[in-house]
């Protein structure tokens, strides 16, 4: 629980330091040519109330090991929960066992040592919460009491839920990487059920951050639960029609995501995205910036080096519309015949520049058309860009809400849709590491009745 | 919430007869023995999990072994290994759940581990347990090793025969991925209630994706299957390959695809995989614990109408070898075939023990959690539609315009509302009766509590799906399988881009 762990983070680091340590000896005396390991251990309280009452109390504690090792260019990996000293044993003769069988790949290597990261600032990612049980289960029913006393209409509860996490992970490879460091995260969430007639419906609204002096206070957290339930209710359908979409901010942090996945390495070599040979060349209008801030203080998502040990970069995706680079780890890198751009395992603190337009500005800038809260489906298909997503929310007409919608669904593609984005909100109002406002573009197909 | 897709028949692998004992044997060398666990501390361990005030508990040991293989640009470039093993420890009292996990299973990691769980009742005596006996009843599946079922370069050669026979169908073929992965998984149940059960679960996977290539079109097309057996199911019929080929002629089909149409309209769901739709409408508003709080559009409406005549919907945990069936549930039931609608009527609900008690029923076997670390709910295992009398081809002959889907990439649903979305991946035009041009993906949209009310045919064709089904809720994946016949559905939104 983080209450034990607080004191003895220093000792515990040490200690995983050299559990890496012992991994990438014994990835040597196994006959590797090279190798690399990460270690994890982290543990936490979770605790779920539904209708004023404790509904569970867990405690978490997690442990893992992985490793990777290298015979020149073949490579075998394994991965284990177990930290003992024989557990490192085995797991390194499993990945050698891998690598027997595994055939050369040239850019199958670490990351080059002047890549690597020597130094690891202090991102402030660290502050554990010495929460009691009792006295999360007082904020939970708090934060869940806010959200049933917010309208009469708040007919049932899925319950308030409280989080606090602590983790310290360390990683480490043969050319002399080692970096280390503990991380916490707290969050505390609440969905409640409203009815009208015969219908029901839910929403949620949640907060999220590495202290938990910056949650949001739970009452918020509550009552904006209860608000964004309550106005779903009296939903419609609507006719099959062509209309400007305004994506409300955390929907639209969705196509920031799927613009990501489209120029990641792997996506890009595998020639599996709709962004294909287009660095360089404009894919949004010239009044798009999106940026990744990977050293923020205090960041979700904020890190000092990347899954391959290189130093992460604050840097421009997109820059004046035009895109400026893919996101490679060392891997897709090579396989592109590129640098890697410190981006295993993702992207970091993702930005775009927020416009000066508020929520009620931005409808009155859609002017008659839709104005989407909520996205269901997998419904956008990575190699042709083409999107068809389930959706729900408020018909608009001359920036005015006319009422809640549902069942329907809007497509276009991505590329298209990129390209018609005709102005991003300043109303960024969601918590998480991706920051935008709401998105208006141009035209999308809306199917219903 | 389902991923992945594809359709096909799936021939069970045949069972063959076992002593039962054998799992937990297994699960006593793998689990126990390696910890210096014994029984009588077993029975210390759930007798302190237990007091006065707690109405239920239970140990879930587990011990899974996992591993993987990729293979990319004709190269086997990857491949894993990895051991999860750990134990939790749950104690319920009335509608609380205390839960604790720990991943070293010594007996003082484990006693304090039970402490915290158990935290959640006032404090009591420590109640005197004693552990029974296994009621297991099937034999769905061997307790075997898949990971040693076929030597390593078998395994790649097998990964390097399925990228050739792609890359032979056709010069578009631009990339393909292939990958495999074998799966045992042991687990242990213990329980206040007498329970002591154990079984070891094998389950295999190969999945295939390619991208087709032509006069700058690129198109994805992915295919696989999977069961609970080793990995020789591959190598039978010709299976491993007529993947590859399902896959190739996915993407070459999507090359040729045009906008898909935008609004309401007939649609015909092939037989198979479609069957994401009953997962979706109905199967997870079924789940107890969304019935017993009320938070289900289902909530309260056993013996209502909710579907057509003719339909029946079952949730059956029961079918030999399928990726979506258990001898046991993870909390020791034997799973069993659910009724759920029958004949338009809803029947039942699905259950674990905690929701069956506090709605007064008896667990249905399907109390199912991802791993140790997480609390068991109600899931599905495998949920299908049953035949109906009609002629495949007469019902898509019945259609004068509409939409034909037969391969779906995975679905989700708001339980509340009832609404519910399922992505199409390969989908054709009706016009008068007969197959059109193929149509780009595109979601369908459709409210749960009616959907089913709007079938006006059933096939004679019911298909399972070939066992790719991973299900999502509340954090927790565990595999899953869908069926049904082909069905005519006389109104549902199609979310295209052409009107
Ligand atoms: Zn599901």
């Amino acid at each position: 629980m983080p209450t034990a762990t607080i004191e003895d983070t220093g000792e515990r680091l040490a200690r995983l330091q050299e559990t890496i340590d012992d991994l990438l000896k014994e990835a040597k005396r196994q006959g590797a040519s090279a190798a690399e390991a990460s270690v994890g251990s982290s543990s936490g309280l979770d605790v779920t109330v539904r209708l004023g009452e404790v509904e569970t109390v867990e405690h978490t504690r997690d442990n893992g090991l992985g490793v990777t090792v290298y015979f020149g260019h073949r490579k075998g990996t394994a991965s284990t929960s177990d930290l003992s000293p024989a557990a490192v044993r085995d797991a390194v003769q499993a990945a050698c066992a891998i690598a027997q069988h595994t055939q050369e790949d040239r850019c199958a290597h670490l990351a080059a040592p002047e890549l690597l990261a020597t130094e690891i600032p202090d991102l402030d990612l660290c502050h554990p919460w010495a929460i009691e049980v009792e006295e999360a289960i007082a904020l939970a029913v708090a934060c869940e009491d806010a959200a049933r006393g917010y309208d009469p209409r708040i007919v049932n509860s899925e319950g308030a839920s409280l989080s606090t996490g602590f983790g310290i992970h360390v990683a480490g490879n043969s050319n002399g990487f080692m970096g280390g460091y503990p991380t916490t995260r707290h969050s505390l969430n609440c969905a409640v059920i409203g009815q009208e007639g015969e219908v029901m419906q839910r929403d949620y609204w949640w907060t999220t951050a590495r202290a938990a002096s910056d949650l949001e206070p739970g009452r918020a957290v509550g009552e904006r639960a209860a608000e964004r339930t309550v106005s779903r209710l009296g939903a419609r359908r609507l006719s099959t029609c062509e209309a400007p979409v305004l994506f409300r901010a955390e929907v639209a942090a969705g196509l920031l995501r799927s613009l990501v996945s489209a120029i990641n390495g792997t996506s890009i070599y595998r020639r599996s995205s709709f962004l294909l040979d287009q660095v360089g060349e404009p894919i949004f209008p010239d009044f798009v910036r999106i940026y990744e801030e990977p050293h923020l203080l205090r960041g979700l998502a904020s890190a000092p080096y990347d899954g391959d040990g290189v130093v992460t970069r604050p840097k421009d995706l997109v820059t004046a519309g035009v895109l400026q680079t893919y996101l490679l780890d060392t891997y897709s890198g090579c396989r592109l015949g590129l640098q890697t751009t410190g981006n295993a395992g993702g992207v970091r603190n993702l930005r775009i520049q927020m416009g000066a337009k508020d929520r009620q500005a931005m409808l009155r800038e859609l002017g008659t058309g839709l104005f989407v809260t909520e996205l269901m489906g997998h419904g956008v298909n990575a190699v042709t860009g083409d999107y068809s997503r389930g959706a729900a929310g408020f018909w608009v007409e001359n920036g005015e809400i006319q009422y809640p919608v549902e069942e329907i669904t809007i497509a276009g593609n991505l590329k298209e849709m990129f390209a018609g984005l005709q102005a991003v909100g300043n109303d960024c109002d969601f918590p998480g590491s991706t920051r935008t406002g709401s998105w208006l573009i141009d035209r999308m197909t809306i199917a219903g009745e | 919430m389902v991923r992945l897709s594809k359709p096909t028949l799936i021939i069970p692998p045949s069972t063959q007869t076992f002593i039962m004992t054998d799992s937990l044997a297994i699960a006593r060398d793998s689990i126990l023995a390696p910890a210096g666990l014994a029984e009588s501390d077993l029975d210390r361990l759930l007798g302190s999990l237990t007091s006065a005030s707690i109405d239920a508990a239970d140990i879930y040991f587990q011990y899974s072994r996992l591993q993987s293989w990729v293979l990319e640009d004709g190269i086997l470039k990857d491949g894993s290994f990895s051991i999860e093993q750990g134990a939790g420890l749950r104690a319920v009292s009335g509608e609380k759940t205390g839960f604790a996990y720990s991943d070293e299973l010594q007996f003082p990691a484990l006693a304090q581990a039970a402490e915290a769980a158990r935290a959640i009742a006032r404090s009591g005596q420590d109640a005197r347990v004693q552990v029974g006996k296994a009621p297991i009843e099937h034999r769905l599946y061997e307790p075997l090793n898949p990971i040693e079922s076929l030597a390593d370069q078998d395994k790649v050669a097998l990964l390097q025969r399925v990228d050739a026979e792609a890359r032979r169908q056709d010069p578009r073929v631009r990339e393909v991925v292939a990958s495999l992965v074998a799966v045992q998984d042991t687990v242990m149940v213990l329980a206040d209630d007498g329970t002591l059960a154990a079984d070891v679960r094998p389950l295999v996977r190969l999945s295939v994706s390619v991208i087709a290539e032509d006069k700058g079109r690129r198109e994805q097309g992915a295919s696989g299957g999977g069961a609970r057996a080793d990995l020789g199911y591959f190598l039978l019929e010709d299976r491993a390959l007529s993947f590859a080929r399902e896959a190739v002629r996915l993407a070459l089909t999507n090359l040729e695809a045009v906008d898909a149409p935008a609004g309401s309209m007939t649609v015909v769901l092939g037989a198979g995989w479609p069957g994401v739709l009953l997962h979706e409408a109905v199967g997870h508003g079924l789940e107890g614990d969304f019935n017993r709080k009320g938070s289900s559009v289902f909530a309260g409406r056993i013996g209502e109408r909710v579907a057509a005549k003719g339909v029946t919907v079952v949730d059956d945990g029961t079918l030999p070898g399928r990726r979506g069936s258990l001898n046991m549930d993870d909390e020791g039931t034997p799973t069993q075939n659910t009724t759920l609608i029958e004949d338009g009527i809803l029947r039942g609900y699905m259950q674990d023990k905690l929701n069956a008690r506090l709605t007064g029923c008896a667990s249905t076997g399907n109390g199912r959690r991802e791993s140790y670390a997480h609390l068991p709910m109600p899931r599905m295992t495998n949920t299908y539609m049953l035949a109906g009398n009609r002629d495949p081809e007469e019902i898509i002959a019945s259609v004068d315009k509409g939409l034909y889907a037969v391969n779906f990439g995975g679905g989700q649903v708001d339980i509340t509302s009832g609404k519910f979305v399922f992505s199409a991946s390969e989908a054709y035009v009706i016009e008068k009766g007969k197959l059109g041009r193929p149509v780009k993906g595109a979601t369908l949209i459709g409210n749960g509590p009616d959907v089913l009310t709007r079938v006006s045919m059933i096939g004679n064709d019911l298909k399972l799906d070939e066992g790719v089904g991973t299900c999502g809720k509340e954090g927790q994946s565990v595999p899953v399988g869908v069926g049904q016949p082909t069905l005519k559905i006389d109104s549902l939104t199609v979310g295209g881009t052409s009107k």
